[in-house]
């Protein structure tokens, strides 16, 4: 079956094309959907304009589409999205990195039941800290990018999902209850590398803003 | 030492991830054995190996199961306790006489329960995502109706019915279904 990922370039949608590939589907295309709207409850804006270098470090054909993300403007310019990549690739599913966002996979599943399209959310329901045992297993590369809840400040930018981030972040979990893979939008992240990319992607700048418990790292590779 | 079957309903297996997988995951969590069948693996005689049985849903696309549905005989033949979900719901109504109808669901639903069923009363918020719904047979007693039925329990068997999945807002129905004595 010929699956397509809405694809933010972040660990969830990197890894369910992951999941995806090792069950033996083919993926011949990535969508990817930027939203002008920073505070949009659909997309994860941060980094996006990056994954086109994502796209082909695996070299997959990526479907890139604005919105301007009013709130169900926004779904309109996904279900486009979604039809040009049935249109161009002969999709017959969609592969989403949803967790437990009910806001965002019930709109999803709705888009692709009126498409005739399967629906699939591998990472659905899943314990976050086993999710982050699963990267760490798996080999991903993965930075934070975004930080946007107390107590995570601006030293947490360009951190690595790794054990020791495991451990801080189970910590701030059980004081603060931080989503431990950052579910609750705590946390934006980005993939450098991951079994899927032909080469590791290399940051080559970085520029840092924001304030206060709401940092952002914009990244050039 | 008794254990759960999980009845994995799923065609595709990515689906297991989504719809079967969390099941799993409750009864891990509370450290209670199971072992997960594909439906067209099961046998009557491998029954007696459980206590109870969970039937899983699958995605709205899915009702590859409903050509299948001979391999689901066992349900009506066994006494041991079933909890059908979603699509599972589905296969034990029809198995029981009932008749498959079209009505599409998705999303957060506040849902009432008339009774308690397996620890869920009164108004509820639940998950659905199904395309289809069943009019059960006078076999059953309705415990949650909007415009279609919600849940139900067999009159005289331990076979309880839930159109939407307990499995993503209602963790504990699952874990009561279990400790049911």
């Amino acid at each position: 079956m010929k699956l397509g990922i809405l694809f933010s370039g972040g660990k969830d949608s990197v890894f369910a094309t992951y999941l995806a590939k090792k069950l033996g589907y083919e993926v011949p295309c990535l969508i990817s959907i930027i939203s002008e709207n920073k505070e949009s409850y659909m997309f994860h804006t941060p980094s996006i304009s990056k994954v086109e270098k994502q796209a082909k470090a695996m070299n997959i054909p990526l479907i890139l589409e604005k919105t301007r993300g009013k709130k169900e403007i926004e779904l309109k310019d996904l279900e486009r999205a979604i039809k040009i990549a049935v249109d161009k690739y002969q999709i017959q599913g969609i592969v989403t990195g949803a967790i437990d966002s009910i806001y965002q996979s019930s709109r999803i599943q709705k888009i692709c039941n009126k498409l005739k399209l399967e629906c699939f959310n591998p990472l659905w329901q899943k314990d976050q800290i086993e999710l982050l045992e699963d990267l760490i297993k798996n080999k991903f590369k993965v930075i934070i990018s975004g930080v946007f809840a107390y107590p995570l400040t601006k030293e947490w930018l360009g951190k690595q999902i790794n054990k020791d981030f495991l451990t801080q972040i189970r910590k701030l979990n059980e004081k603060y209850k931080i989503n431990p893979a950052g579910e609750g939008g705590e946390f934006e992240t980005f993939v450098l590398d991951c079994p899927l990319f032909r080469k590791s992607l290399k940051i080559k700048n970085k520029k840092i803003t924001g304030e206060k418990n709401s940092w952002v790292m914009e990244i050039t590779i | 030492m008794k254990k759960v079957l999980i009845v994995n309903v799923c065609k595709e297996k990515l689906h297991y991830l989504e719809f079967v997988k969390p099941i799993e995951d409750i009864l891990k969590n509370n450290k209670i054995k199971f072992k997960t069948l594909i439906y067209k693996n099961i046998n009557k005689s491998q029954l007696i190996k459980y206590n109870k049985i969970i039937i899983s849903g699958t995605s709205l696309k899915d009702n590859y199961f409903l050509k299948d549905i001979g391999k689901f005989s066992w349900i009506k033949d066994t006494e041991i306790p079933i909890l059908g979900i979603c699509s599972g719901m589905q296969i034990i109504g029809l198995e029981f006489g009932g008749r498959l109808k079209k009505k599409t669901e998705i999303g957060f639903f506040k849902e009432n329960f008339k009774k308690d069923l397996l620890g869920l009363k009164r108004e509820q918020e639940v998950y659905h995502l199904h395309n289809n719904y069943i009019e059960f047979t006078e076999h059953f007693e309705i415990i949650s109706k909007n415009n279609i039925t919600q849940a139900v329990k067999h009159k005289s068997k331990e076979i309880y019915g839930v159109l939407f999945h307990p499995e993503v807002r209602n963790k504990k129905l699952i874990l009561n279904f279990i400790d049911k004595k």
